[in-house]
């Protein structure tokens, strides 16, 4: 029965869409037809009707949240009374805030950088190796794996135990093998930060490897001997010829990395939630929107101040994407 | 200084055997033309004179020293690719300059040095180009240029003109050789255009299937070809060939061609070039024959002719002659110009 009624949901659904723009279209040739003399293919109306749906999605579930957010960001906790700029003055006086931004930075930093650095290298090295294929199998898979789920994997191997206990985190294990003693790796304030961003790289790099991988095929081999012939050394030909015929790969990879990570909030969220000095603006915004009451004038304030971070890149990237597609 | 030697040079892809023991001087100077059909190695025997590809068994020597497990950079010979292969990041200038700058020289030298070539070459007006900027031809001009610039030992050439159309093939051909008599550097160069090998070689080496099948100055290749192969490999159109006993046994074939033929023993074919053979009036002349195709090429007119079993002959003659399709004629052959095969396929003029 459910079966059916899908069924019949679908064949609804696609049948109202279909008529939208049949009897849209229609309406319009006949509406146009009689009231102006012009050709009718002219008509400045018809791209907006067939727009219309998208745009019309596009304003409920995008633009709307916006600017709803940034409404809420100036009233208070339940968004009934105007606050003025208050939400933000709290922001920038509040401890957890600046950290939060400050950790953003962190990972902008770390994570894109050493993912494409990471990716590019693995990709280089594993072709010249006869094993290059199944380290790269191993590398890609933790793409497949979520946030979450990497997060709890890497959660055991920072297990800890008290001294004197069996280690069940692999870290610790290996480290009490050799003789040291065991911490408590993601309690251990600023290099905690680090370990979280490990989860990140560990997920990431192989999806720089992968696309670097492809991109090396496409330098042509004769491009490379003439570099051999002409004296260059393998570590000359990857720094003079290979990474600038990458470039435009590398400035891609990066930039998707890079606002992956702006966004970065499960791996903390299952990590740390936050504590020993770890927070991130999307935990954090999440805190206060949801937990404790709710408190939507603040959880706006950070969000905005999330989307600022990812705007500009946007901007760049969408920039750069529309050159490619001149030339 | 840039002669090369090769010695017993072998070489296999897996269990394929690709060069099969190649012996080659190649002396200081001298214009050197690798050619053959495709798939006879002419670009695998280069790419391992250059160091691209491993020797598998023989030596390789450049001015008398063993290079044969030297890496290409330690070799000191430059190459042209016939996809040009240029840094398409890099300007004119920066392509040029690449080799002298990987070597460590100073910026004021490799200046110096690259304007100079540049000129040489007629770019100095594009220096500041990038390679996508550029045509065909200046493109393979900055390849040329980017291997003149060091003054490397001896110039390997892999089908540089290739990619270019036929008018630009032309002029480069004759600036490469121009280069060659300005340079006076060795010149080891792959083509399977047998006009560029004619045109530009000091000595022609016809490799088939991985052997060296003759090695001579064109002329000689061409009025001496040791064996069937190079017969037919050399000279456009092709050397006719014909059986031996197809002509004996024709009755389309005169007295003094067959009491021409007796004189050489163990003959299984023998192969005469088109223009070796005169168009005369039917009955006149050596063999009796029609016309069939006539392709009027300007200059010339390539007449093939039916010579009952003697099959398709192919004729070079001048333009100005009334044949139409169909026409009975007679040939006369050349009879000093004829060449005899044996069953190997042995040239046994020789």
């Amino acid at each position: 029965m459910t079966f059916f009624n899908f069924i019949v949901y679908v064949v609804i659904g696609v049948s109202a869409v279909l008529s939208y723009f049949v009897l849209a279209n229609w309406a319009h040739d006949y509406l146009v037809g009689k009231f102006s003399k012009k050709n009718l293919q002219d008509s400045i109306f018809r791209p907006w009707i067939f727009m219309a749906p998208a745009l019309i999605i596009l304003l409920v579930y995008l633009i709307y949240p916006v600017s709803e957010t940034i409404r809420l960001s100036f009233f208070d906790n339940y968004g009934r009374e105007f606050t003025g700029v208050s939400n933000y003055v709290w922001a920038m006086n509040d401890s957890d805030f600046r950290q939060s931004i400050l950790n953003n930075f962190l990972w902008l930093i770390v994570v894109p950088t050493t993912c494409t650095f990471l990716g590019l290298t693995i990709a280089t090295l594993a072709d010249r190796v006869w094993w290059g294929v199944f380290a790269k199998t191993l590398i890609f898979m933790p793409m497949a794996i979520s946030f979450v789920g990497a997060s709890v994997i890497w959660k055991f191997v920072y297990e800890y135990r008290g001294a004197g206990n069996d280690q069940i985190g692999i870290l610790n294990a290996i480290i009490v093998y050799f003789g040291g003693d065991p911490h408590a790796w993601i309690a251990i304030p600023f290099w905690n930060n680090f370990f979280l961003m490990v989860i990140m790289i560990w997920i990431q790099t192989g999806l720089a490897m992968v696309i670097f991988s492809a991109a090396l095929r496409a330098i042509p081999e004769e491009t490379l001997e003439a570099a051999r012939i002409d004296g260059a050394s393998e570590v000359r030909i990857f720094f003079y010829i290979i990474i600038p015929f990458l470039s435009e790969t590398i400035v891609v990879i990066w930039t998707t990395i890079t606002i992956l990570v702006l966004k970065v909030f499960d791996i903390v969220l299952a990590m740390t939630n936050g504590q020993w000095g770890t927070e991130v603006l999307a935990n954090l915004m999440f805190d206060w929107m949801f937990r404790g009451g709710g408190d939507s004038g603040r959880g706006s304030t950070i969000a905005l101040f999330i989307m600022l971070g990812v705007i500009p890149i946007m901007i760049w990237n969408l920039r750069r994407f529309k050159m490619e597609q001149e030339r | 200084m840039g002669s090369i030697e090769l010695k017993k040079v072998k070489k296999w892809f897996n269990e394929v055997n690709v060069i099969k023991g190649i012996d080659l001087k190649i002396y200081d100077g001298e214009f050197l033309v690798l050619v053959g059909p495709s798939g006879c190695g002419k670009s695998t025997l280069l790419r391992m004179i250059g160091g691209l590809e491993d020797t598998s068994m023989g030596d390789i020597l450049i001015d008398g020293q063993v290079v044969t497990n030297f890496p290409p950079s330690k070799r000191g010979l430059s190459m042209v690719f016939q996809s040009y292969a240029l840094y398409p990041h890099l300007t004119v200038e920066e392509n040029m300059g690449f080799p002298l700058k990987t070597a460590g020289e100073k910026k004021n030298v490799i200046k110096n040095r690259v304007e100079k070539v540049a000129k040489v070459l007629k770019l100095e007006n594009y220096s500041n180009r990038l390679p996508k900027t550029l045509s065909g031809g200046q493109r393979q001009r900055v390849a040329i240029g980017r291997s003149i610039v060091r003054n490397p030992t001896a110039f390997l050439f892999d089908e540089p003109l290739s990619n270019l159309d036929a008018a630009l093939r032309v002029d480069m051909r004759l600036e490469l050789a121009k280069l060659h008599q300005e340079l006076k550097a060795t010149m080891i160069y792959v083509t399977h255009d047998q006009v560029e090998a004619m045109t530009l070689a000091d000595r022609i080496v016809v490799l088939d299937s991985g052997s060296i099948s003759q090695i001579g100055t064109p002329k000689n290749l061409y009025e001496m070809p040791q064996n069937l192969f190079v017969a037919q490999f050399i000279g456009s159109p092709k050397m006719n060939i014909i059986n031996y006993r197809d002509i004996y046994n024709s009755s389309n074939v005169d007295e003094e061609l067959r009491d021409f033929l007796l004189t050489k023993k163990r003959v299984a074919n023998i192969g005469i070039r088109p223009e070796h053979i005169k168009i005369v009036k039917n009955g006149k002349g050596h063999v009796k024959a029609t016309t069939d195709v006539i392709e009027y090429l300007g200059a010339d007119t390539f007449v093939i002719v039916n010579a009952d079993t003697l099959g398709g002959v192919r004729i070079r003659c001048e333009s100005n002659n009334t044949l139409e399709k169909g026409l009975k004629i007679g040939l006369k052959f050349e009879l000093s110009k004829i060449h005899f095969f044996d069953q190997e396929g042995t040239n046994i003029n020789i």
